[in-house]
């Protein structure tokens, strides 16, 4: 009977949590990257969920579809939604694009994971072109960090029948916040697409091959898809809402 | 022994990475997510302006697409689904924190909009 019992605590346990193995399976770097990119939501929330307790508290605020109704470069006015619809498909294609470099990354085929990773740089930078654009367009209306349009202008972007006061307050919050965070939004992208050149000119000289895993490709497409989801998100809150 | 044992699972648990996105699967993906923002964008041009929906039923439309969207990117595209459940709950369960925030400043400013009048 007491050898059974040495059996059993001579037993090698093989549960997730009784050591000896990694219990969440995956790389170290890998599971820092979810770490910071959980911090990195807790941010964005912040600044957009202050967004939304100011944008509630106001009794008036610029409605989108006035504000975003151009396409820079094309159309003036009348065309709510198209240029940031444009932006939007640009960036959930670059995040497709990621998600086959990892892919190809798996089969160990250098070549495609070069090629999908080229398609999302190029993606990323035709996203900041559109969001330069954009601040470009915003900025010759009059809005900016602290500034405002002229009255004549403003009243454009508010329904009819709403004080001018109340418009010159709501409209200060609304530029602050919408260049407060889609700037910091683009700066992420800006940063991802400096990462993804950097991964690229590895995986180009044969750092990852030599490794025998591209796994650091994983990693910066995980960072990348943040943005993405991060983009759904201020999408929705600034342009839809 | 036990190292040996890490190896082999290790190994298991690469083996199942390569299993969890195919290239049909991220184009299927892609579709969802291009289809959703498709329903979003028919709602904020087409039905909400011509069937005057109200804001208040409208907004929750939108938001509950994001969160389908957010669902699809974070599951399949940041391949979370195909982890251990362990590291999932890690990234998930924090996120509680900030549901708490949006409940604690909607509330307050329901009472600044009364300051303010």
């Amino acid at each position: 009977m007491s050898t059974t019992a040495a059996q059993q605590i001579d037993e090698i346990k093989t549960t997730p949590w009784s050591g000896g193995r990694s219990p969440f399976n995956v790389e170290y770097g890998k599971m820092m990257m979810w770490f910071f990119l959980l911090s990195d939501a807790f941010t964005f929330s912040t600044l957009l969920i202050s967004y939304g307790a100011l944008r509630f508290s106001a009794p008036v605020w610029p409605a989108p579809s006035l504000v975003f109704q151009s396409f820079p470069g094309l159309i003036e006015s009348g065309a709510p939604l198209v240029f940031v619809g444009l932006m939007t498909f640009i960036l959930i294609m670059s995040s497709v694009t990621m998600v086959l470099a990892v892919e190809a990354g798996h089969r160990n085929s250098k070549k495609e994971v070069v090629w999908w990773m080229i398609g999302t740089i190029i993606g990323g930078l035709m996203f900041l072109g559109c969001q330069a654009m954009e601040w470009t367009h915003l900025h010759s209306e009059g809005f900016w960090w602290g500034h405002i349009p002229d009255t004549k202008t403003m009243q454009e972007f508010f329904k009819e029948g709403v004080p001018l006061t109340q418009q010159a307050m709501s409209s200060h919050q609304f530029a602050n916040l919408f260049f407060t965070i889609t700037g910091f939004h683009g700066f992420h992208v800006f940063s991802g697409v400096i990462i993804n050149i950097i991964i690229t000119v590895n995986v180009l000289i044969g750092t990852y091959q030599k490794r025998g895993s591209y796994l650091m490709v994983e990693k910066v497409g995980l960072y990348w898809h943040f943005v993405d989801l991060v983009w759904v998100f201020v999408f929705t809150f600034f342009y839809l809402v | 022994m036990s190292s040996e044992t890490t190896n082999v699972h290790a190994h298991e648990g690469e083996h199942d990475e390569h299993e969890g996105m195919t290239k049909r699967r991220i184009w299927n993906v892609f579709f969802v997510l291009l289809g959703i923002t498709c329903v979003e964008f028919i709602i904020a041009l087409w039905l909400a302006p011509t069937f005057h929906w109200p804001s208040h039923f409208v907004n929750p439309a939108y938001i509950v697409l994001t969160l389908f969207k957010a669902f699809y990117i974070v599951a399949y595209f940041m391949h979370l689904k195909f982890e251990k459940i362990g590291l999932a709950l890690a990234i998930i369960v924090p996120i509680l924190f900030i549901i708490g925030l949006i409940l604690v400043l909607t509330n307050e400013s329901h009472y600044w909009i009364d300051l303010r009048l």
